[in-house]
């Protein structure tokens, strides 16, 4: 019963999408299979790595726009290495990962020093990364090289590297913020900033910490998405700092911070998949632009729900 | 005490002289067929929708909000005065009202869910940021429009006593909500809900109405900023449009002095902080650096002017003037 009760997000979200899943595997043939199921767990597998950085900074209470900017940025940079520089793969992974977190690291470390709010900097962060891949290579860059597309193209039993990755993250995410320290501190400080302040935990070191995860999440998504794509590519960022938020709200966790899981934004994504999958494939609505707008109106309309219970239940006063 | 906007006005002063001693051609203007032209008349002539989009952002901000979708309104508002006009045929002035009333439709969607839903500024104006573009590609199915309606060009590119039409747009509008903000009572409320909405709650003002009006201003201001820049290049481009300038409007905003925390509007800073960026982005053409690049070096010129507004440097700034007493 406690066990159902801690985890009735997580729960019902998993409910939802189980009958979601029956309802589409009922009206189209053949969506019912493992294939299709695999599928999506690699066609949101960078969405997925992006958002589980996105849950740390959510959680600890604040928000960070510049997670597509810095995706992109790290797809162009690791196209880069390998195409004019002649890189090995793992170096170009690693420089880019390096990049992702230092500048996740050093947004963390301005918001901390200097008091602006989180979207401002962030914003401003996501100019400044956008303008600095930019810098590197202006057009999007397409890689083809042995090593890169041998990653790329490899399998772990039925699984793609990209789905592996994902639920690797997926898992370790759910570790750090469950059975670590710094996961608690991460809680705390959603929970309430001066109350994990005079608790004597490492406010400011969480903080930074928090910026850097997401950075690192970040800048992995766009090592997922080279694989992905065999490019790098300027503009699959664009709008994805809002995927991320919607798909980890859909899974539970409150914009307001202290509340929430890994593994709910684990089914968040699922979910925003399945319904994108079916709005677009199956039912023919297969534009760019309405798939924009029903990312948005999915978002809105979980907000929106978030707020009704959460004023039920006397938690998240609104701010 | 200090003359009002007396930073902005600086800084904007410093960059015209750095201009005007560095960059060769700067200070040129000429008279041809009654029109003048020349960079400083072009700052004005381009600047124009980060000025209209300034006017409507110093009014949001003000109240402690923020609205990220002016960028989308303008890709809106310009694709459904390019289709009014084009496929449909339609008189230029429906086209244009017809554009407005869009952008205030998602002003007021924005302005209910920030006042009556309770929900962050900053996650309904993202939505709709992500949403406006989504359906104004929906609407142009992602192509670009063009149009040959001189009447609405002139909205863009007229001349009007020798000097370009949308400067005398901006006078105007900015004349307008400067009056409101100066010489009634909405002004004063609206400054009072920014420095604290609880007080001005308990007080009996209609918060959530101020709120809505807000955005709704702005939504309008940016859908104006999306006519003016649809009929300046001739063309409905929904994918360029608007794109990156809600971080143009918002540092205007801040390097014209108002406190991204609320409690304050200054209108004039605003636009001084609007010509500060399009004199910097024309500057920056101008010695060849590519627009995408300019990205960064904005980005840290707001980062700064934000700084420059917390506590933590006023301290920082203090300890510096002890240091040098001593």
């Amino acid at each position: 019963m406690n066990f159902v009760r801690k985890h009735i997000t997580v729960l019902a979200g998993a409910l939802v999408y189980v009958l979601l899943y029956a309802v589409a595997a009922i009206r189209y043939d053949g969506f019912f299979s493992l294939p299709v199921f695999i599928n999506f767990l690699s066609n949101n597998a960078v969405l997925g790595i992006v958002a589980v950085g996105m849950t740390f900074v959510i959680l600890s209470g604040g928000i960070d726009l510049s997670v597509g900017a810095v995706m992109s940025f790290s797809s162009v940079l690791i196209g880069v290495l390998l195409m004019d520089h002649h890189w090995n793969v793992y170096a170009a992974i690693a420089a880019a990962l390096v990049c992702g977190t230092t500048l996740g690291a050093a947004m963390g470390a301005i918001i901390h020093a200097t008091g602006i709010k989180p979207f401002i900097v962030t914003l401003a962060g996501m100019f400044f990364v956008r303008g600095l891949a930019f810098l590197i290579h202006l057009e999007s860059i397409g890689i083809s090289e042995p090593r890169h597309t041998a990653i790329a193209i490899a399998r772990v039993g039925p699984l793609p590297v990209t789905a592996v990755l994902f639920l690797g993250f997926v898992l370790v995410g759910w570790y750090v913020a469950v059975l670590t320290p710094f996961g608690r501190e991460v809680y705390a400080l959603g929970g309430g900033e001066e109350a994990a302040l005079l608790m004597g935990l490492p406010v400011r070191r969480t903080k930074i910490a928090v910026y850097a995860v997401s950075g690192f999440c970040a800048s992995f998504g766009g090592a997922a998405l080279s694989f992905y794509l065999s490019s790098g590519s300027h503009l699959e960022g664009v709008g994805m700092e809002l995927d991320a938020i919607a798909t980890v709200v859909i899974g539970g966790t409150l914009l307001a911070g202290g509340v929430g899981s890994v593994l709910g934004t684990f089914i968040g994504v699922l979910m925003l998949g399945l319904i994108l999958t079916s709005i677009t494939t199956y039912e023919g609505m297969m534009s760019s632009g309405m798939t924009r707008v029903a990312i948005g109106g999915l978002l809105l309309a979980f907000v929106l729900l978030q707020k009704v219970l959460t004023r039920r239940a006397g938690v998240g006063r609104a701010t | 005490m200090r003359a009002r906007n007396f930073w902005p006005w600086v800084a904007l002063g410093a960059l015209f002289v750095f201009n005007l001693l560095f960059t060769p051609g700067f200070a040129r203007l000429e008279l041809r067929d009654g029109r003048l032209f020349g960079t400083l008349v072009d700052i004005f002539q381009n600047g124009a929708p980060v000025m209209l989009l300034a006017v409507g952002m110093t009014l949001v901000i003000a109240l402690g909000g923020i609205d990220l979708s002016v960028g989308s309104v303008m890709a809106l508002s310009g694709a459904v005065a390019a289709l009014l006009m084009t496929e449909q045929g339609q008189p230029v002035p429906v086209a244009v009202l017809a554009a407005l009333g869009m952008a205030l439709g998602v002003g007021a969607f924005n302005g209910v869910l920030v006042a009556y839903g309770g929900i962050q500024p900053i996650i309904v104006t993202l939505v709709m940021l992500v949403m406006g573009r989504g359906l104004a590609q929906t609407l142009t199915q992602d192509q670009k429009i063009r149009f040959e309606v001189p009447a609405f060009e002139f909205i863009g590119n007229g001349t009007v006593l020798g000097l370009p039409f949308p400067l005398f747009l901006v006078a105007a509008l900015a004349l307008l909500v400067g009056l409101m903000l100066r010489k009634t009572a909405a002004g004063l409320y609206l400054e009072a809900m920014g420095s604290n909405p609880r007080a001005a709650r308990l007080c009996g003002l209609r918060v959530h109405v101020i709120r809505l009006v807000a955005h709704m201003t702005c939504s309008v201001c940016a859908g104006l900023a999306g006519l003016v820049a649809a009929a300046d290049i001739k063309e409905a481009d929904v994918a360029n449009a608007g794109l990156y300038l809600e971080l143009d409007a918002i540092l205007a905003v801040v390097l014209g002095g108002t406190s991204l925390t609320g409690g304050r509007a200054n209108l004039v800073g605003s636009l001084i902080g609007a010509t500060f960026i399009q004199t910097l982005t024309t500057m920056l053409q101008m010695r060849g650096v590519i627009t995408e690049h300019t990205l960064i070096i904005k980005a840290a010129v707001a980062l700064s002017v934000c700084f420059m507004q917390t506590p933590s440097f006023e301290r920082l700034a203090r300890r510096f003037r002890s240091a040098e007493a001593a």
